[in-house]
């Protein structure tokens, strides 16, 4: 198989959080709301609209996040591109976010997918939270039911 | 801590060890006679293992004429949990980060 996009691979990260999904969707669309929990950025709630996070410049990666909104379903499903930015944009790394909220038990089903991580990624995909297994993300669902 | 880290991973490395805990955790607590019966060893090696659990602050005990009754403590998960979640990478503390944003905001 040469075919590169089955070379990629992805990270998803779920869970369930008690909160209805209007409320969600705001704390992912709203730019001073998602500072609070991702990062600065300069997001706008319109497809097609170019953005950026910024974060603390370390080493090997100069904090800042390209993107571009690709798909806004209110309440539901929202895409943007996640990609290396200035210098390191050629080589760096070039991945699309999608984050679907699903009402579930009262609250919201919460999944995000981080995907087209190439082999040559494999330091951005590990610092992510690539490899490891998914059930680590409920162990605190577990011992929250104790 | 590392030193808690260390005695949390050892005593639960034991399956035996962590079969008497899961037990405890999934259907409360529990006497040794009881815990033995389904535990397929001996009384004092089911001790023994209480023992160690209740070094680690896994499980509290609570005398009662003449039985001992053990209970899981949970809250004794907190450094192994921690742990995951930093392990885990960027998005699991991001998600720790936006429940906590969520937890703040109005409805």
């Amino acid at each position: 198989m040469t075919n590169v996009a089955t070379e990629t691979r992805s990270i998803v990260v779920e869970r369930d959080m008690t909160h209805p999904p209007e409320k969600i969707w705001r704390a992912l669309t709203q730019s001073a709301l998602i500072e609070e929990w991702l990062m600065k950025n300069d997001f706008q709630p319109i497809v097609g609209h170019k953005f950026n996070f910024r974060a603390q410049p370390v080493m090997g990666w100069n904090g800042v996040t390209d993107c571009e909104v690709l798909e806004l379903v209110p309440h539901q499903r929202l895409v943007y591109t996640w990609n290396a930015s200035g210098e390191q944009a050629r080589d760096g790394l070039k991945t699309i976010v999608t984050w679907t909220l699903t009402p579930h038990n009262g609250g919201t089903h919460v999944r995000m997918e981080q995907s087209g991580f190439r082999p040559q990624d494999e330091g951005g995909y590990r610092g992510m939270g690539g490899g490891w297994p998914r059930i680590l993300g409920r162990l605190e669902d577990v011992a929250a039911r104790f | 801590m590392p030193h808690n880290h260390d005695m949390l991973f050892k005593t639960l490395a034991d399956p035996t060890r962590r079969a008497i805990f899961e037990r405890l955790c999934c259907d409360g607590e529990q006497t040794v006679g009881a815990l033995t019966a389904r535990a397929g060893i001996s009384q004092p090696a089911v001790s023994k293992h209480l023992g160690v659990l209740k070094q680690a602050g896994l499980v509290r005990d609570r005398h009662e004429g003449r039985q001992t009754h053990y209970s899981a403590q949970l809250g004794a998960l907190a450094p192994l949990i921690d742990w995951t979640s930093q392990m885990a990478g960027f998005w699991q503390r991001k998600f720790d980060d936006l429940e906590d944003l969520l937890k703040r905001m109005d409805q």
